[in-house]
Order: C-alpha cells, then sequence, then structure tokens
C-alpha cells in the first residue's frame, strides 16, 4: 500500500518485499509520471516543490518563520543544479541517509497528520531522478541549532538496497544558525509562465504569508517575495489512525511495526477512538483472540479485523488535529500576491466546519479577490490548494474545478454560459482542501479527486463566496443609484430652474418643496477623485427634509490606507437644505475605488439615504458560523 | 410657418408651464403624445397617419426626466437665441454647439434630433419654425417642371429641371416652402418617385421623363422631409399622382409608407408631408416571380423587418400583408437594377409601361 497513501488509488498488490526485489530505478523509471517526472520542465519543478514543501513543513512543525531560497544554476546543455535552502530546524546527522537516501523513510510514514509533503518518498524520488539523468549525486548540508557544525553530504541512491549511498559526509562551518540546504544535479528544462516555479512559489506565499521566498532563476535574475505577518501558522497535529480510514495494507504494515505485544493492546494503543470496550467487540466480531501476536496476523485475519471496525460503533476522529490557513492567513496572502492587480473587493474568507470522508478529517476554506484591474472578459482565475500546497497542474481533473464548474454564478453577477463551466469576471477564486489523507486522483497529487463530501463542501464555500461578491456588487449598484437621486435634487432640479427663470427673465423660485417631495430625506453621498497616491474623498450630509436634524456618521473604507483622526462625525442640528461636508484621502493603490460603507446611529433610519444603520458588532472582527474554527 | 416672434411666444409659454410648476411646489413633467408604433392612428378625414392618444410622461422625480427637461430648455433657448439673431443652424451644428450646454449636452446626435422633433411635437410647431435644418441630403429632381428659389443673396432665381441643369437633375433644398420656394409651371401628369439613384440615372439616360411626359424624383433612400414635403406640394397644387419605384425589399416598403402614410417618426405632421394617394409600384414580391428576377436572400434583419412590419398598423391592408407574406415565403429580395438582367431598355420600354397601366388593380 506504499502508494496508496493519500491518494484514492486502488491499493497495489504488490507487498514491500516485492518491490524491493525488482529495481527501483527501474521502477522509478517505468512510472515517473506517477510521481509527477513525466518532463523536462515538469521535472526541474517536481523537484523544487518536493524540498520546498518540506522545508515549510518542517517549519511550521518547528515553529519557525520559513525563509527559503531556491535557486537554479545551469551547468551545461539541459543539466541545472537546482538548491533549496531553508532555515528549518536542520536534520539529525545520522538520519540524514535516511531521509534522503531511503523511498518510504519519512518520520511520517506512520503518523497520521496533514501536511504538505509526499510520505517519504518525494525527495528522494528527487535525489533518483537526478541520479538517473545525470549520473551525479546529489549534496545535502544540515545543522541543528543544538550542534556546533554543519554536516555536509554527497550522496545517491543505492537503489538495489533501497538505501543511501554515502559519497562523502565532513563537518563544515556554517554560519547559518539552523537549517538545511539541498542541491540535486539533474536534466530538465527551466519554464516560465503557468505551471513555473515562480508561480508555484507565488502560489505557495498565498498560502504561507509569514514565509519570505526567494527564487535565483537560471540568469541570476532573483524574485523576492516577503512574508506579510510574523504570526506562525499553527502546526498539525499527529493522531493515531482511525480504523475506518484504513486500507488493508495499512493495517497490515501497522500490525508488523506494532510496539504492543498482543492484538488486543494493538488495538487499543495504536489505534484512535477504540476504547477497551470498542476493543472487546472489535475481538468478538472478528473471532480473533486478543493474545495473538499483532505480527502474526494472517492476510484473513487483517480482512476480519478491517470487516470488524465497520461494524462496531466507533467516534468519528478528533477534529482539532488539522492546520487551516485560517481567514486572516488567506486575506493576507491575497492581498500580499494578488495586490498589484489592485482588486476592489476582497472577499472575506470562508472556512467550512471539519467533516469526516472514509475515516479521516478534513475540511475547506476559501476566499475570493474581484474586480480592479483584473480582467472582466476573462475567465475567473482558479488557485487550487491542497493541504497548503498549491496545486498547478490537471486543472480539469480536479474536484474544485469541477464544483466551480457545477455552480451556477450567474446569480452572483459573473458570465457564465448555460450556468455551467468556468464562469467570466474579474476574479480571483481561492480554494483550500486540507485534511489528513485526503484523495488525490494520483500519486503525484496534482488534482483532488471527485468525491462527492469534498465536492458539496467545497460548494458550500464557493455559494457563501459568490454571496459576497453579489453583496458587494449590490451595494455598489446602491451606492450608484443614491448618488443619481442625489444628482437629481442636488444639481439637475436647481438647473432646472434656473433655466427656466434665466429663459423667462424672472426670479429663480424656491424648489425645497420641490425637492423635499422628490427626496424627503437625509442624504449621505460622497465624491472622490484619484490622486497619485490614493483617492481622495468628499462626504457630504445634506438634510433635505423639513427639519433640523441630529446623527453620528461613521465611515468605514474597504481598501485603502486612512491615517488620520477617526472617520466619525456628530452632526448637531443641521438645518434643512443645509449639508455638511467632510474630505478626507486614503492611501494606496487603488484604480477603481468602490465607494465608502457608511454607518448612523442618532437618527430614524427611515429618513436616511446612502448609508446604514450601524450593525451592533461594528468595530469587533466579524464572526460568523463559517469562520475557521480552532483559529489563535 | 410661423412668425418668429410667435415661435418664440409658443416656447416660452412651454418654458413658463415648467417655472409654474416649481414655483407652485410641484414636481415639473412634460407629456405628449407617445411616438411609437403603437401609437399611430388613421386620420380618417386626411387619410395618413398620426399620433394617437397615448402620452408618455416625463417627470422631474426620475434623472431621466430631469435630463430631459435640462436638454428641451438648453434647446429652448438655443433657438431664442437664433430667432433673436435671425441665423439658423444645422441640426448636426445644433449636435455640436450642445458640447458647450454643460448638463444639457447631447450623448448623440440621435438624441438631439429626436429632440428637435420632440420640440415640434410639444410647441405645434415645425423644425424650419425653428430656424433648424438638416444637411442637403442630394435628392434630386429632372423634369418640366419651372421653379423658382430664393438663393442666399435673397433674390429668387427661376429654374426649369430640367432644361436648366444637368443630368444629376435638380438638387431639392432643406425647406421647399413658399418663402424659399415657388412652384410656377408644371408640364407634367404624373411623378414617379425612384429610391436609387441608379435606377434614376437609368430612366434620366432613357429619357423617360420626356418620352411618359413625367417628373422624376430622386428619392435617395428613406426620403427627407423637404423632399416628401415637395412631392405633397405638386401633388396638392398641381393634382399630379406619385408612383413609388424602389427596391423590393422591406426598407423600400417602409419608405413607400412613409411618403403614402407618413413616417412613425413625424406622425405629428404628417398631415403635412404624406401623400396618401401615392401609389407603390414595385418591385414586389409578385415581381420577382412574375419577371424572374435576380434575387438575394433575405438577412436575419429582413425577416424581422418583414414581421415587425405584419404588425405595423400602416402596413395591415390586404394586399400589403399579401406582399410580405410572399416575400417571407420565397425568402427572396430584388434591387431595382435587376431588372437590367433583360436589357437597360427593359425597365423603361416594358416593365414601367406594363406596371403604370396596372395600376388601378394593385392597392
Amino acid at each position: 500500500m506504499l502508494f496508496a497513501y493519500g491518494t484514492s488509488m486502488p491499493p497495489r498488490k504488490a507487498t514491500i518485499s516485492e518491490f524491493r526485489e525488482a529495481s527501483i530505478s527501474e521502477f522509478f523509471e517505468k512510472n515517473r509520471h506517477i510521481l509527477g517526472f513525466d518532463s523536462p520542465q515538469k521535472s526541474l519543478f517536481m523537484i523544487v516543490k518536493e524540498a520546498l514543501d518540506n522545508s515549510l513543513d518542517a517549519c511550521e512543525e518547528h515553529g519557525i518563520l520559513p525563509e527559503v531560497k531556491v535557486s537554479l544554476e545551469k551547468i551545461e546543455g539541459d543539466e541545472f543544479v537546482v538548491s533549496v535552502e531553508d532555515n528549518g530546524p536542520g536534520i539529525e546527522r545520522k538520519q540524514v541517509p535516511n531521509v534522503f537516501g531511503k523511498l518510504l523513510y519519512g518520520s511520517r510514514f506512520h503518523s497520521f497528520k496533514q501536511s504538505r509533503g509526499q510520505q517519504g518518498i518525494g525527495i528522494t524520488a528527487a535525489i533518483l531522478y537526478g541520479q538517473i539523468t545525470t549520473a551525479r549525486p546529489s549534496q545535502v548540508k544540515t545543522r541543528r541549532k543544538e550542534d556546533d557544525v554543519a554536516y555536509d553530504f554527497v550522496l545517491g541512491i543505492n537503489v538495489k538496497e533501497n538505501k543511501a549511498d554515502i559519497h562523502s559526509e565532513k563537518p563544515v562551518i556554517w554560519d547559518k544558525p539552523h537549517g538545511t540546504l539541498i542541491s540535486i544535479p539533474a536534466k530538465g528544462k527551466y519554464q516560465v509562465g503557468k505551471q513555473s516555479i515562480l508561480e508555484y512559489m507565488r502560489e505557495c506565499a498565498v498560502a504561507n504569508p509569514n514565509a519570505t521566498l526567494t527564487l535565483v532563476d537560471p540568469d541570476g535574475k532573483s524574485y523576492e517575495i516577503q512574508r506579510v505577518t510574523d504570526v506562525l501558522s499553527k502546526p498539525a497535529i499527529g493522531i493515531k489512525p482511525h480504523p475506518l480510514g484504513l486500507e488493508l495494507g495499512d493495517i497490515s504494515s501497522m500490525a508488523k511495526n506494532t510496539a504492543s505485544s498482543d492484538v488486543l493492546h494493538f488495538l487499543k494503543d495504536d489505534f484512535n477512538r477504540i476504547s477497551d470496550k470498542v476493543a472487546e467487540e472489535i475481538l468478538s466480531s472478528s473471532g480473533l483472540s486478543g493474545n495473538k501476536k499483532p505480527s502474526e496476523l494472517s492476510l484473513q485475519d487483517i480482512k476480519k479485523l478491517s470487516e470488524a471496525f465497520k461494524s462496531v460503533k466507533l467516534m468519528p476522529p478528533p477534529t482539532d488535529c488539522l492546520s487551516p490557513l485560517g481567514s486572516e492567513f488567506i486575506k493576507k496572502g491575497l492581498k500580499s500576491v494578488y495586490e498589484e492587480n489592485h482588486p476592489s473587493h476582497y472577499g472575506k474568507p470562508v472556512s467550512r466546519p471539519i467533516t469526516v470522508y472514509n475515516g479521516n478529517p478534513f475540511s475547506v476554506e476559501a476566499g475570493i479577490v474581484y474586480g480592479g484591474d483584473l480582467p472582466n472578459d476573462q475567465p475567473v482565475r482558479v488557485v487550487r490548494f491542497a493541504n497548503k500546497v498549491p496545486l498547478l497542474y490537471q486543472p480539469g481533473a480536479c474536484a474544485i474545478t469541477k464544483a466551480i464548474s457545477e455552480m451556477d454564478w450567474r446569480q452572483y453577477g459573473f458570465d457564465q454560459k448555460g450556468g455551467q463551466g468556468i464562469p467570466y469576471g474579474p476574479a480571483i477564486i481561492f480554494v483550500h482542501v486540507y485534511g489528513i489523507r485526503i484523495p488525490f486522483t494520483s500519486e503525484s497529487k496534482e488534482a483532488l479527486a471527485n468525491v462527492d463530501a469534498i465536492t458539496a463542501e467545497i460548494s458550500l464555500c464557493l455559494r457563501s463566496l459568490g454571496r459576497g461578491v453579489k453583496s458587494f456588487l449590490g451595494k455598489k449598484d446602491k451606492r450608484a443609484k443614491i448618488y443619481e437621486k442625489f444628482r437629481l435634487v442636488n444639481t439637475l432640479i436647481p438647473e432646472i430652474g434656473r433655466k427656466a427663470s434665466e429663459i423667462l427673465g424672472k426670479e429663480v423660485p424656491n424648489l425645497e418643496s420641490v425637492i423635499s417631495k422628490i427626496a424627503n430625506v437625509v442624504f449621505v453621498t460622497e465624491q472622490f477623485r484619484k490622486v497619485a497616491d490614493g483617492v481622495e474623498i468628499d462626504m457630504k450630509i445634506i438634510n433635505y427634509t423639513r427639519k433640523n436634524i441630529s446623527m453620528n456618521l461613521i465611515a468605514d473604507p474597504p481598501t485603502g490606507d486612512y491615517e488620520g483622526p477617526d472617520l466619525k462625525w456628530e452632526v448637531k442640528e443641521l438645518e434643512p437644505a443645509s449639508e455638511f461636508t467632510v474630505t478626507f484621502s486614503l492611501k494606496g493603490k487603488i484604480p477603481d475605488y468602490p465607494g465608502t460603507n457608511y454607518y448612523f446611529t442618532g437618527i430614524d433610519p427611515v429618513r436616511v439615504q446612502g448609508a446604514e444603520p450601524l450593525p451592533a458588532d461594528f468595530g469587533t472582527e466579524t464572526v460568523s458560523i463559517i469562520e475557521t474554527e480552532g483559529e489563535e | 410657418m410661423m412668425a418668429t416672434d410667435e415661435t418664440t411666444r409658443k416656447l416660452e409659454e412651454m418654458v413658463n408651464s415648467i417655472y409654474s410648476m416649481l414655483s407652485s411646489g410641484e414636481i415639473p413633467e412634460i407629456s405628449m403624445p407617445s411616438r411609437s408604433k403603437e401609437n399611430i392612428v388613421l386620420d380618417p378625414m386626411l387619410s395618413v397617419w398620426r399620433y394617437g392618444d397615448s402620452t408618455v410622461t416625463r417627470s422631474g422625480k426620475a434623472v431621466d426626466g430631469a435630463e430631459y427637461m435640462v436638454k428641451v430648455l438648453y434647446m429652448v433657448d438655443f433657438i431664442r437665441e437664433m430667432l433673436k439673431e435671425s441665423k439658423s443652424s444645422t441640426l448636426r451644428e445644433m449636435y455640436y454647439i450642445s458640447e458647450g450646454w454643460n448638463l444639457g449636452k447631447f450623448a448623440t446626435q440621435d438624441e438631439s434630433n429626436l429632440m428637435a422633433e420632440d420640440l415640434e411635437v410639444l410647441s405645434s410647431l415645425l423644425r424650419e419654425d425653428f430656424k433648424l435644418r438638416p444637411e442637403e441630403n442630394g435628392a434630386s429632381i429632372m423634369g418640366d417642371i419651372t421653379i423658382e428659389e430664393r438663393t442666399r443673396k435673397g433674390e429668387f432665381k427661376k429654374i426649369n429641371c430640367r432644361d436648366d441643369v444637368g443630368d444629376g437633375g435638380y438638387g431639392i433644398p432643406y425647406s421647399v416652402e413658399e418663402d424659399k420656394l415657388r412652384i410656377k409651371d408644371v408640364n407634367a401628369k404624373f411623378i414617379l418617385a425612384i429610391e436609387t439613384g441608379g435606377m434614376f440615372d437609368r430612366l434620366v439616360e432613357n429619357g423617360f421623363d420626356e418620352s411618359n411626359n413625367c417628373l422624376l424624383v430622386h428619392l435617395k433612400g428613406q426620403p427627407a422631409r423637404s423632399t416628401r414635403r415637395l412631392l405633397k406640394r405638386i401633388n396638392e397644387e398641381h393634382n399630379l399622382p406619385v408612383y413609388v419605384f424602389t427596391d423590393g425589399d422591406p426598407w423600400s416598403f417602409r419608405i413607400y409608407a412613409s411618403i403614402a402614410y407618413g413616417a412613425i417618426k413625424t406622425a405629428h405632421i404628417s398631415h403635412y408631408l404624406a401623400v396618401p394617394t401615392a401609389e407603390y409600384i414595385g418591385i414586389t414580391a409578385s415581381d420577382i416571380l412574375n419577371y424572374k428576377l435576380p434575387t438575394d436572400d433575405l438577412s436575419d434583419k429582413d425577416i424581422a423587418a418583414l414581421n415587425a412590419e405584419l404588425k405595423d398598423p400602416r402596413f395591415q391592408s390586404e394586399q400589403w400583408r399579401d406582399e410580405i407574406e410572399t416575400m417571407l415565403s420565397i425568402g427572396k429580395k430584388a434591387e431595382q437594377q435587376a431588372l437590367a438582367k433583360y436589357g437597360l431598355n427593359y425597365v423603361t420600354s416594358t416593365y414601367l409601361p406594363e406596371k403604370l397601366s396596372d395600376l388601378t388593380g394593385f392597392m
């Protein structure tokens, strides 16, 4: 079941020992595509991805703000050296051969935990790919903070015995207090644009706004994406496997490797949600003896156990073991990477509660940016993430794309032919599916499998995003209407009066009663103009009623930076037909200012147009049931 | 035509009604007949189509209505100034001048043209009274008719529209009212109004005006007001019947309708422009079949236009419905010049004589 981890592939029939007997190199050659090394362009990309994913995982696990530098150096022809250097915790010297030299090693092999990286295969596969294509070893330099020196390894992979082939190992001075550098020589093709390394790193920055990522391309050009927050992400917690989330091979390999001496303890200690009572039930249902040694369980016995798991009542797995990005990270990540499009609307990120699929907890969170310079006449851009890793390949096969295509976006103000397919509009939709063993279509983890339970959760997120865009557009519309009405009473009617009197050579009539017939309200309206470093806003309160009015007004600009006294005003005894005016400015690049939100208190809501009653929760971070759970 | 101060008085009356609404605290509004296809009715006395009773009200309650009023006021002011200074302007000039009208500025020339017509409807005056004129559109007349035209020097110049002009004929000016154009002498039996320049030239070259003792008028597509007005004057003042000769397509039917019944846009002055006795010679859908004319397929737009005509009150006579339905069923249209299939003289030697002698049977 080696390759079944985290996938929905049918369980492989080969056993570990069979696998070891075959030439791993030969196996790898034949199955490159399964691991993602299927084209020269993609191979360099995969190496970076494997190393970068591991770095981010390690930093997250150890509470380090990640700083990762990726560089590609062209050696000759199509031969490159790909180096990834992080400030992670470093690796203990004696573990290096295992971590980098052994397929299927990895501390995560038996832990059930949400993580970015492949389950003990990715980075070794990358080194093996380098070795096959260039016949050269890789270099690993690593230092833990408790060590005085770093260790510099030159290693390859002994494919016959599935272990590291250490060419050299020496202690070296490294001014970095802790971290790991890996350099892999490999054949490939460096690509820019879509599905490129830079694109991958940019999207990584969306999901990891607390990371500083640097890329030095083969021409020596360097790109740095700086962190926008110093908040650490909450690490995922490893849990014991839940019985319902396991394939036969998983149970079999757990039985071989367990520290428990009998089946009863194996059940009680190695699985999640199996109490004494449940363990007894399982034993009686399967007809197995609790005293049997786990390592002596036959395949038949394992099958009986697995059947018994389904027959007893099990609590679902715990849900607090996952690590969501959380709405702050999503907001900051989207803002830092997509700010260059100057969106006029950052949708409120939505998160679904954690649910269980096949015995494994998972959840979905999503965000959207809308408007600004984003093109109106193009399909929306979809950025897909699984366990904090961007998915750049195979969008068509992915459950996220499917969920988006199957939703009717027209109801939310998007263009969409026939109400299906990727909608058109100025938007970037961000979807993150995370969990333990979320199902992919293949081992290279490029597309999420179409599982109803997951697609349904994605759809719920998307609806919520859609509603947000619709209400944003509605507000914009409403503001435009209010402004029109204001222009009517403030400009057009007076102009009719002025021009008619001019033609007739008469006095301009008093228009107050006409105007209050048209609009017997207090208007709150604004006009804004672009200035070099932002927008300047003129806000006006005009009393078109026939009585003096008093009110409090609060302005809440949806975008841009504001500095200065609070945007709060107290208006006292404003006389009919008179106005209260304030000018304030917002800094930042704001090409498409959507208009300020105005809220009032202290006046009858039916007498005000252009502002809304102050919501009770204004100023506090808005909380709703779909907000991310478990955030600090 | 109204005297200048009478025009000014009528316009100011209109402005005053807006002013009084404002000063008495009422929301101002302007009402006038709806200028749509749905609101034209046959005037039984005059046999022309004019606007019916349904009205449109534009109110200052809405931005559209208020903007409309601002524009009307600016236009009225502009016309008043022109009258005061004895100037005139083309509709296009007015559109450009409106650039400086601030809130009264027009978005398109169509908008300003329509509003000039609205103003006619509102004030029961004519565009000529407002000193607004269209561009010259190049329509012309050829035949033995003598007129006197008041030139820009203010003198009346006598012109015979066959002997004193070249092969292009006499160019019909933008105004053909008595103060500009006097009809002195007409020596012809009927008027043949022709849609296309090519056919007009053919008939001129073949000497059809002389051989058949008639006046040839080049309509130049949908005829301008002054062209229709001139047809009307010759028809009324000298009792010449008018025959309309066009392409055989839905747009040509509309050309005929605007001459005979009055156009929808100008239904307020149909009594002044339309020649209810005008007859349609062709090309008809039956001509396409009878004369085996070369054709083009009807386009989607053509089909939509024919279907719209089936709903147009002006085309409800049995003959018209037959024609339109026949054209829809054969799915073809033909140009006047398709008659050249049988030789350059065919139209003058065979087609027109046949059609003219048939006329009592058609329409």
